[in-house]
């Protein structure tokens, strides 16, 4: 049977009891739906429940209110080891008193297999990770990044429903990280098999996933693919957790459907901008959003709306970009202009104290709610 | 003047360059670390060895004392060799010491297996509780050793003895419910000594397993469970396996000390349960024959190598720590 989730969280809460004896809501009301076949990611900072929500599909813990689908069934109390479910685990929680071979093998024992079939999986998985020739080493003669390949061979030969995967590469230099991301991205694609993914890593869950959740304080922000995430962030945590981006806080003073204008106090200016956040209203406090790659500085002033005198303030040169900093009547605003053609002196075009116009093109100008 | 300043100088520079040498010299610092042990084990442990090897061999006088030869009359002696027979034959097989050593090897065993036994679960149990509240528990756990070793057998005679605390609770028991009940001999019984041992050695044994049960991360567990294994077979196939060290040390930590010890036996065995330990005590004590006690103390230490090598030999010394 297969159902179009994979797994599914419903107005799941989980509270906690801290040491102080008051009660903590890790997961607050979170509902997410994982379709079959996914890479699906859970992002955010430490405490922001996406580590409780992975633990409650895996069943080791279980939710205080709500309810966990996994395959349209709902999970209950139903322990791990009953779950067609597999983790790989932050600290790979390999065992150490085993070999990698014996490691790989222990889910399929558990499972009662055939001795000769589990030769078999185990070296096709062996192979899936690029570990072949291995299997006799102890965990601890291992690199981190073999550790880590033999962790998802251990979780992949059960061939589960879902892989979890909590913070996988946390323990990895970026280099390491970077490849592995790649695989394991196509590792997933291969196999057709849905990830769910944990990490606070936000380049590694554009680079990686099809959907990613967003959270905060045990709640959702947004779930979306990558671009829209990073295009039509939900609101302003959100915009602000995922890249960079200048905020203004305004008020609306008229309001379409593809069309809002905000006068901002700081810039002493109306922005006429796109509505993005749900539930936007007239007079509403809200916070405008544009990105620093997508502002325009130009030496004239060629646009009627959204035009904006400021001064340099700083620029810093890295390579690929130019970050220009400027002064807006007061307000800070920063650029990124990518350096498009090869010249020695990049900065010759953007002089500390250089009056320039700024535009703001109101397709790149968000209106968010402020939380 | 000017020659013995710049001797004096050299000298120091010298004394200086030495001490420069020794700094970069990892392996003559362990070795000028290990003097002191290495003379105090010379002196206390080597040499008194040795003495016993040399008095083994020899005869003793009448009044206790030693001459010395080469003679393997108490070995052979301890083995069943015996002059006075009963059927007035000139030389017959006395299993007397053959047996006190099987009684001391069993009872070792015993006791050791019965801590493992109580021991594991009330580790597991530490080691599982909230951190905070551990310490207390190990703490209980040590109390018993604040109070003399001696002391904690002679309390057991109380309980066990004819109307001792043990009696008067069945007794009272017994006559609650109109049943018929005369006093168990408990005291001076093999009971009783194993009794007293497992209570003595018990914190030897929760200590090491606890450590290595402590250092087992959770993930462990879950990884486990997550991979399809249920309670049982994740405690077979993780937790004792990781836990293994633990046992090991735990177990020479009881085992060799069961071995030899003969105050328990004295005091909760009476005449009834004689170990090794008490052979040896009672040559050197009471029999006054230091040749016969030195042989039966290097047979004791032979038989307690003999077992401790093969039992490392299978299971390691406990020393490696599994988990990373």
């Amino acid at each position: 049977m297969t159902n179009e989730y994979a797994v599914e969280m419903r107005d799941v809460v989980k509270r906690f009891i801290t040491p102080e004896g008051n009660e903590l809501a890790a997961v607050d009301h979170v509902t997410m739906q994982i379709k079959n076949g996914e890479f699906f990611s859970m992002l955010g900072s430490s405490g922001c429940g996406k580590t409780t929500s992975l633990r409650m599909i895996a069943g080791f813990e279980w939710p205080t209110e709500g309810e966990v689908y996994i395959e349209g069934k709902p999970m209950g109390h139903t322990p791990p080891f009953q779950r067609k479910v597999n983790t790989v685990f932050q600290s790979y929680a390999l065992f150490q008193h085993m070999t990698v071979f014996e490691n790989i093998a222990f889910g399929l024992e558990m499972e009662g297999a055939e001795k000769e079939e589990i030769k078999k999986r185990v070296a096709h998985a062996l192979e899936m990770v690029q570990l072949t020739g291995l299997e006799r080493r102890r965990p601890k003669q291992l690199s981190g990044g073999q550790q880590q390949r033999v962790a998802v061979a251990r979780s992949l030969v059960k061939v589960p429903d879902v892989l979890l995967l909590d913070e996988p590469l946390g323990a990895l230099d970026l280099k390491l990280r970077k490849e592995m991301q790649l695989e394991l991205k196509a590792l997933q694609q291969q196999l057709g098999i849905t990830f769910i993914y944990v990490t606070h890593d936000q380049e590694e869950a554009l680079t990686m996933s099809d959907r990613i959740a967003v959270m905060s304080k045990g709640r959702v922000q947004q779930i979306g693919t990558p671009v829209e995430i990073y295009e039509r962030p939900a609101n302003r945590f959100v915009a602000d957790f995922i890249g960079e981006s200048n905020f203004f806080e305004g008020t609306i003073k008229s309001l379409s459907e593809n069309e809002a204008v905000v006068h901002i106090p700081a810039l002493n200016a109306d922005v006429t901008a796109l509505p993005v956040s749900d539930g936007l209203a007239k007079k509403e406090e809200v916070v405008v959003s544009i990105r620093p790659e997508k502002v325009r500085i130009s030496e004239k002033n060629n646009m009627n709306v959204n035009m904006f005198q400021g001064t340099v303030s700083n620029t810093v040169y890295i390579g690929t970009d130019t970050h220009v900093y400027l002064d807006v009547n007061g307000a800070k605003l920063k650029v990124y202009e990518q350096n498009r053609i090869s010249r020695l002196d990049p900065k010759s075009f953007y002089v500390v104290g250089q009056e320039v116009w700024l535009m703001l093109m109101p397709e790149n100008t968000l209106v968010l709610k402020k939380d | 003047m000017a020659d013995a300043h710049a001797r004096k100088y050299t000298r120091a520079q010298k004394g200086l360059t030495m001490f420069q040498r020794l700094r970069e010299n990892k392996s003559a610092q362990g070795t000028l670390l290990a003097f002191p042990t290495l003379v105090w084990m010379m002196v206390l442990l080597i040499i008194p060895l040795l003495l016993t090897l040399v008095i083994s061999f020899g005869r003793r006088t009448a009044d206790g004392g030693v001459i010395f030869s080469f003679s393997l009359d108490n070995y052979i002696r301890l083995l069943g060799y015996s002059t006075k027979c009963d059927s007035g034959a000139a030389s017959c097989f006395d299993p007397l010491y053959v047996q006190i050593l099987w009684r001391s090897l069993t009872l070792a065993f015993n006791t050791t297996v019965l801590v493992i036994l109580l021991a594991y679960p009330l580790a597991y149990f530490i080691a599982r509780a909230h951190p905070k509240k551990r310490n207390t528990y190990l703490f209980l756990v040590l109390i018993p050793l604040w109070t003399n070793f001696v002391i904690r057998v002679y309390a057991w005679i109380m309980l066990l003895r004819k109307a001792g605390a043990i009696n008067l609770v069945i007794g009272w028991l017994a006559n609650l419910f109109h049943i018929q009940f005369t006093p168990l001999e408990m005291l001076y019984t093999p009971g009783a000594v194993l009794v007293g041992m497992v209570y003595e050695f018990l914190p030897f044994m929760i200590l090491p397993i606890y450590t290595s049960l402590e250092k087992i991360d959770n993930s462990l567990y879950e990884a486990a469970a997550d991979l399809g294994a249920n309670s049982v077979k994740t405690f077979r196939r993780v937790t004792l396996p990781l836990s293994m060290p633990g046992v090991v040390a735990g177990t020479i930590l009881v085992f060799i000390p069961v071995m030899g010890t003969f105050i328990v036996s004295d005091i909760l065995g009476g005449r009834q349960v004689i170990l090794v330990g008490n052979l040896i005590q009672r040559q050197f004590l009471d029999a006054r024959d230091p040749t016969f006690g030195s042989a039966a103390s290097l047979i004791l230490m032979v038989l307690t190598l003999i077992v401790t090598y093969f039992y490392t030999r299978k299971f390691g010394f406990g020393e490696e720590i599994v988990v990373a």
